[in-house]
């Protein structure tokens, strides 16, 4: 084909729209055109969209360039830089430009896209007021922030929004004037412009909203700008980002068919066969745009115009407006309006700037805002754009894709999705399909039958909320669970779903609790923050930072609160033993802080009480100075193993119940449980220490240790029950310490161990921790994992300075000097 | 009765959602300070059986008596839920982290 042969193609206009437009010409009709490209600014196809970052020093020019100067070779292309088109004769078919060269076509595509909209005020030509278009306003406007003096931006929309953050960022000291009332009305509601300023001025730039622009102070140079309500903004810099109008004068003087930009059909044809017009200057189907996604879409039309399919044609989609601003996140797309007939669903956390709003209408969206987190932006859009009916998902759509189907906050259809051999149970090895059968061919209607036929969630109970939904599936409206009891009024979901959560979804402190488990108040209550401090505590021992704050007033500073307002100290007497050196210590101690009450606990401890919250350091460096270390009898934690004498005194005695116990108590102390521990030791079945009402006892005998869990003698009495015999003293202290960590990971937070054996079967637990050797070396080791973090003993940090708030008062004040 | 606006201390001598206590002639002042920086003051001495205030779990602009879990509002001083008491707030200013409590100066005459 000869050069001659070729169809002679001439575009005005060197922008993203025609540079994808021949990208795809390209593509679909290799060689068919001659192509040549007038450009009014001197350089290549760049990318417009990432002219902010470019402002704000985050990009380089030479990064955003589309096509650089060897791809118009490649493509034979002939570019004019800087040569702007000023006559378009249709009759001759034929374009000239400002430096006099003339072109022929057989095709021409207008692209001049749009030109600023500069506000009609007076000084709007002074020097030092610019607008924000392209890189020769970026490069103006660098300059200008070497002098880091003040700018003021008109315009709170994206544009002007993008100017003032990179302005901010060169140094500058910026204002956005903007005339509504909030930022960037057009792509935002109220509530998330709201948010949006707020975060704005949070980085240092000033908002004034409602602004009119009266006139532009100066002689030659810009000096300020002054409002219609006489208020002056000083100013050596001011930008115009007030919007943009298609840049159509050029096709209206060719006479060809102008509206508000030029008109075109949905195959981007002018009025004139010839002529195609696309991007920012053309009007289609009554719409002009401005964001990139549509601009593209018409480059396809064109392309494949030019390449001879007609069919295409352009269609108006809402496009999702992004800012692009570092560290600011919104996304915006459709009819967000309020209008009948439309639904809203909307999530609102303040603490962490998350505004999202959805607009519904016949269970469809039409419009999305998203702020703080936008994540979800392109499934929403997704489904907005396939007009996909939300009813099945709608109670859980607002929290995005990943929460349909596959998560833990949307049990029931994540059930629903699983296959029959799905496994449910882990404990006893028991499927979906099991159950549903079991279920419909026993005609099952209670959890307790569904756990009697099938043994599902009859053991550890973690699965019970799964097999409640199998049973709501399989059995519908007919099934009424217990309702779960909320952990308190700040959730619906109850203790055990929030623990499984925990782990399930590696929530490591409790703002992240709270935030994905979406808690009603902004920092919990005094009920669930010390239990969610506990959780973190036990699962994630080396990586949660204890959160003081949450504890009880006794576990913060490490003594038991009395009801005057002063604190009882018991110092840990390792298994009940103790000497005279410590006892003078001690005595020592109560002298000099003149302790009101010295009592015997009873599990065999010496109670300090009445002692003033400013003394307790001094108290514990005096009792440190003896060896002593917290007792921990404030803890929910191990409190105390209480022993008899044992064989190395009494004539009845079996083992040696003194040691075990200090041994037990030396390997355990220090460790956070859901409820207090106390444990104990007796030497023979005569149970001297009292064992079997303990929370752990061991009842020595001649042939082992028996070991024993689950009494009470508190609030409930209760004998304990017995959890196997073993031979040896390792094997007693395993087994204790597996039972323990058992309890710690199960467990509700101030759930005594007897209750907890009661909800999870005794049967199970003897199974996991006596006849399991793998599940019972894998709970020790858990333990001893996180013994090595908690096992620092409080009083001496305190000593060391730790805390020294908690034990001062902050001032005193008021006690007149004359008075002295 | 004028308004004396006496310095406490810097906000950050407390500990975000926790508590300090002020002493003065007539009691035990407890200066809170929530998770979002507001401060408030309040007489620590619970409604109910005189609980020191100050040693509670402070959450949202609240908080939780260490005696017997009765919730104090902070910004009334008022018990919150079922119970019915009410501590006095006393007027604090926050410049800038710098914080003063407001005593009345007939209080400070009658502690001469």
């Amino acid at each position: 084909m000869t050069e001659t042969a070729r169809e002679k193609l001439v575009i005005v206009g060197n922008g993203m729209a025609p540079g994808r437009m021949l990208e795809e010409l390209f593509e679909k009709a290799p060689g068919r055109y001659a192509v040549t490209i007038f450009n009014a600014e001197p350089r290549v196809n760049y990318d417009r969209i990432m002219l902010s970052p470019v402002l704000s020093g985050e990009k380089e020019y030479e990064e955003i360039i589309i096509h650089g100067d060897g791809w118009y070779i490649k493509h034979g292309i002939t570019l004019y830089k800087g040569h702007k088109i000023i006559a378009i004769d249709r009759d001759a078919k034929t374009v000239t430009s400002d430096h006099g060269v003339t072109e022929s076509y057989d095709k021409l595509v207008i692209a001049t896209g749009s030109v600023p909209f500069i506000i009609p005020v007076p000084g709007k030509e002074l020097r030092g007021v610019i607008t924000y278009r392209d890189l020769d306003d970026v490069q103006a406007m660098l300059l200008a922030a070497q002098s880091r003096e003040k700018a003021v931006v008109i315009g709170g929309g994206l544009l002007g929004l993008e100017a003032a953050a990179g302005l901010q960022a060169r140094g500058m000291d910026v204002t956005v004037l903007h005339v509504m009332p909030t930022l960037m009305e057009r792509q935002l509601d109220p509530a998330a412009g709201y948010l949006l300023q707020k975060t704005v001025e949070e980085r240092g730039i000033k908002v004034v909203t409602k602004a009119n622009t009266k006139r532009i102070l100066g002689e030659e140079k810009v000096e300020g700008i002054e409002l219609d309500d006489g208020r002056i903004i000083p100013a050596t810099l001011v930008v115009m980002a007030v919007g943009i109008r298609p840049n159509a004068g050029l096709a209206k003087e060719a006479g060809l068919a102008v509206n508000r930009g030029i008109v075109v059909d949905a195959g981007m044809q002018t009025s004139d066969g010839d002529i195609m017009a696309l991007g920012e200057c053309a009007e289609v189907g009554g719409m002009v745009y401005g964001l990139v996604a549509p601009l593209y879409e018409m480059a396809r039309v064109a392309a494949s115009h030019l390449a001879g399919d007609r069919r295409a044609a352009f269609a108006h989609s809402d496009t999702p407006t992004k800012l692009k601003v570092t560290g600011i996140n919104l996304y915006s797309v459709g009819d967000f309006a309020d209008a009948d007939g439309r639904e809203e669903i909307v999530l609102r956390d303040a603490t962490a700037g998350i505004y999202k709003r959805l607009v519904l209408k016949d269970n469809r969206i039409i419009g999305t805002v998203l702020y703080g987190d936008t994540a979800d932006g392109a499934w929403f859009n997704d489904l907005l754009k396939r007009g996909r009916d939300i009813s099945e998902m709608r109670d859980t759509l607002i929290f995005g894709q990943a929460y349909q189907g596959g998560s833990p906050l949307d049990p029931t259809a994540a059930v629903a999705a699983l296959p029959d051999d799905a496994e449910i149970c882990g404990c006893n090895g028991v499927c979906k399909g099991k159950i549903v059968g079991a279920i419909t061919s026993k005609g099952l209607t209670s959890l307790d039958d569904v756990r009697a036929h099938t043994k599902a969630s009859a053991s550890c109970g973690s699965c019970t909320g799964l097999v409640e939904q199998i049973m709501s599936l399989t059995l519908g409206d007919t099934y009424n669970p217990a309702a779960v009891q909320p952990m308190c009024n700040c959730t619906d979901l109850g203790h055990d779903d929030v623990r499984r959560l925990i782990k399930a979804k590696k929530l490591k402190s409790i703002p992240a609790v709270m935030q994905e488990l979406e808690w009603k108040t902004s920092c919990g209550c005094a009920k669930c923050r010390p239990a969610l401090n506990y959780y973190l505590v036990c699962d994630w021992p080396d990586e949660y930072a204890d959160d003081y704050q949450s504890r009880f007033i006794n576990e913060r500073v490490h003594a038991n609160i009395q009801k005057d307002g002063t604190y009882s100290v018991v110092p840990r007497m390792w298994g009940g033993v103790t000497n005279s050196k410590e006892l003078r210590a001690i005595a020592d101690v109560v002298d000099k802080f003149n302790v009101p009450l010295v009592k015997v606990t009873g599990g065999q401890r010496i109670d300090l009480l009445g002692i003033e919250k400013e003394d307790l350091p001094a108290v514990w460096a005096d009792l440190g100075q003896a060896g002593f270390v917290s007792g921990q009898a404030y803890a929910k934690g191990l409190r105390t193993v209480k022993t008899c004498v044992g064989s190395d005194w009494c004539r009845f005695g079996t083992q040696d119940s003194t040691g075990l116990g200090i041994r037990i108590e030396k390997f355990m102390w220090g460790s956070w449980t859901p409820a207090k521990l106390k444990m104990a030791v007796s030497g023979c079945p005569r149970n001297c220490a009292e064992a079997t009402c303990k929370d752990v006892g061991v009842i020595c005998v001649d042939s082992g240790f028996e070991i024993h869990f689950a009494g009470a003698a508190g609030l409930d009495i209760k004998g304990t029950e017995v959890l196997g015999l073993v031979r040896t003293e390792d094997e007693a202290l395993e087994h204790i310490v597996a039972l323990t960590q058992m309890y710690r990971e199960q467990a509700r937070y101030l759930e005594r161990i007897y209750k907890w054996a009661k909800r999870v079967g005794l049967d199970e637990i003897r199974r996991q921790i006596m006849d399991d050797v793998e599940k019972r070396k894998a709970y020790f080791d858990r333990f001893v994992f996180s013994q090595k973090f908690a096992q620092v003993d409080p009083w001496s940090e305190r000593v060391s300075g730790k805390d020294k708030h908690e034990f001062r008062p902050m001032a005193t004040v008021g006690f007149n000097q004359a008075a002295e | 009765m004028t308004m004396n606006w006496i310095a406490i201390g810097d906000i950050n001598d407390i500990p975000l959602r926790g508590a300090r206590c002020v002493r003065t002639p007539t009691g035990k002042i407890a200066v809170f300070r929530t998770a979002h920086d507001e401060v408030f003051a309040i007489e620590d001495h619970c409604p109910h059986k005189g609980g020191p205030l100050s040693q509670g779990i402070v959450h949202g602009t609240a908080v939780t008596c260490p005696l017997h879990n009765w919730v104090i509002s902070l910004e009334t001083g008022k018990a919150l839920g079922a119970d019915e008491g009410e501590v006095r707030t006393i007027p604090i200013r926050n410049d800038n982290g710098a914080l003063f409590v407001a005593l009345e100066s007939l209080a400070l005459a009658a502690a001469e």
